[in-house]
């Protein structure tokens, strides 16, 4: 609860240079002194949580509203849960975070496999366009991808190759 | 319905199937929408960058839509109205909304304090579904959502959700005094949004910089600004200090923010290795570039972790640093002011406009730079009967 300034009475010269037009966040803010409520205002009604919801444990619950697309599941969804344990200010919460994300892809493509689709990873990675506008880059690109590819199969061949000829002697 | 379907870094794809949004709260509303645009802060979430991207989501915080249906405790908006509705979701009643924060919203977003909820943005963001899709879920309907004036044309309308008010108030934030010098590091639409409206608070010279040649003289063009490609200026911090006769800028503008390129070590900490919360070499050379007392406005993405810039230097030049998210809500009566007077044309800026199902090839075309893209519209089938 916001003091009085006769509470403060026992602090010499307490607000004497308090100076109103001092407010560097104008005019994005229209301070009004609503953040001494702190989290005691009014809330909207809240929305029912019909689905796993993760919150930051930097505040008391879920918020009023909050979006309710793809709950956390599978590993990926253990390693979300984990990853709330830490706030938002520790970089285990976002590390987690980021790998609950690349593993969450191949998730993904086994969700796809599971329900019978395919997915087109050529067209998913707009690839078509790339055809029609940069033709060249495009015809560069795979060539080097195959070049890479068969020198790094041919390495590999070799390299297998002598390990067991040398087994044999 | 019809939805952009997120399937991992670089891979997006129309799902035909996705289930119609539903009434999840009295104060909600279901919009069907006619326009969205990919916005280039998307362009962060299809590379990977932002933490919490969950596969199967939909993208797009910039949409207009016509009101289908709506929730029991909605007052302002009813079934056929068309509104254009803010990329923030705000309640309207927290301390951050009453003071105008629509951006900074406290009851929007459980999953992190730092962020208010943003449609389509990651659950860093809240979780929620997007509008690159032909229907979706508007929380606090009363709050946010406008509907569009009449005599206001559609493109310029869903410009209005984002775009123009992020680069209007990059300028704003820049406390731009007549006749100042500003810097805008960045000329995608939101850079070259913010280089034109600092005209408007009485720049006496708006210089614009990027790599991309097609951008600059369109920057320079629509924004009647100076343009320059750092790729041919050896050193570009030197460069705008010789060109401020060695005093340095009086205001910076980042509108890059985390897929910056310009520096080796930047880009693999940030962008490769993902050891910062992305590059962040146009911060760097605000900072570098902006005079002693100068004003540094930060409208750029960058993630939640951290980022190498040059903080001594904040404090030794004695820099103010301004930033936020736009708040759509507070700028949306004078911004239509702006369109109507002809001061603005935000529709200019639009190169293309994608069918949805297209939606892999409409973000392959914008994250690659193909055909001289510098806006995407996206169109629902319904939007084009």
């Amino acid at each position: 609860m916001k003091k009085k300034p006769e509470d403060y009475s026992h602090i010499k010269g307490w607000g004497i240079d308090a100076d109103p037009e001092n407010e560097p966040t104008y005019p994005i803010k229209k301070y009004t002194g609503d953040d001494h409520q702190r989290l005691s205002y009014a809330k909207p009604p809240q929305q029912p949580s019909k689905v796993e919801i993760l919150h930051s444990n930097e505040r008391p619950g879920l918020t009023s509203v909050f979006g309710t697309s793809s709950p956390p599941s599978g590993l990926s969804g253990l390693i979300r849960r984990h990853a709330f344990t830490y706030s938002e200010g520790n970089w285990g919460h976002w590390l987690s975070l980021i790998l609950a994300d690349r593993i969450n892809v191949w998730e993904g493509i086994a969700s796809d496999l599971l329900h019978g689709h395919i997915p087109n990873i050529f067209a998913e990675r707009g690839w078509n366009a790339e055809l029609k506008y940069n033709k060249k880059g495009a015809i560069q690109k795979v060539v080097t991808g195959v070049l890479v590819t068969t020198v790094a199969a041919g390495l590999l061949y070799q390299l297998t190759r002598k390990k067991k000829k040398t087994n044999w002697l | 319905m019809i939805a952009m379907n997120f399937r991992g870094p670089f891979r997006v794809r129309a799902d035909r199937n996705k289930p119609d949004p539903v009434i999840e709260h009295p104060e909600d509303a279901i919009v069907r929408v006619t326009r969205s645009c990919i916005c280039g802060s998307d362009l962060h979430l299809y590379h990977g960058l932002v933490p919490d991207t969950r596969v199967g989501t939909t993208f797009g915080h910039e949409f207009t839509g016509e009101v289908v249906e709506v929730g029991s405790s909605i007052k302002n908006l009813k079934v056929g109205d068309h509104v254009l509705v803010p990329f923030n979701i705000a309640c309207g009643v927290c301390p951050f909304c009453k003071q105008e924060l629509y951006g900074n919203c406290h009851e929007s977003n459980p999953e992190a304090t730092a962020v208010g909820g943003i449609f389509g943005y990651s659950h860093t963001a809240g979780g929620f579904d997007g509008g690159q899709a032909e229907y979706v879920r508007v929380p606090f309907a009363d709050v946010g959502p406008m509907v569009i004036p009449p005599d206001l044309d559609l493109d310029d309308a869903v410009l209005l959700t984002d775009v123009v008010p992020t680069g209007y108030q990059a300028a704003e934030m820049g406390g731009i005094k007549e006749g100042d010098t500003v810097v805008v590091f960045g000329a995608g639409p939101v850079g070259i949004m913010a280089a034109k409206c600092s005209w408007l608070f009485g720049a006496g010279r708006v210089i614009i910089i990027d790599q991309l040649e097609y951008r600059l003289e369109f920057a320079q063009r629509f924004a009647q600004c100076e343009a320059y490609n750092f790729r041919s200026l050896s050193d570009p911090v030197l460069f705008l200090k010789k060109t401020t006769d060695y005093f340095g800028a009086d205001v910076c503008i980042d509108a890059v923010g985390c897929e910056a390129a310009g520096s080796t070590l930047q880009t693999i900490t940030g962008r490769k290795t993902l050891l910062q919360a992305g590059s962040a070499t146009a911060l760097h050379w605000a900072i570098n570039s902006v005079k002693k007392g100068g004003i540094v406005s930060i409208v750029g993405v960058y993630g939640p972790t951290g980022n190498l810039i040059p903080i001594g230097n904040v404090v030794n030049k004695g820099i103010t640093i301004r930033a936020n998210q736009a708040s759509v809500k507070r700028l949306l009566p004078k911004l239509i002011e702006h369109i109507r007077a002809g001061r603005l044309n935000p529709k200019e800026i639009i190169t293309h406009r994608v069918p949805l199902e297209e939606v892999s090839d409409a973000y392959h075309i914008f994250s690659r730079k193909l055909d001289n893209c510098i806006k995407t519209i996206l169109i629902p089938p319904s939007a084009r009967a």
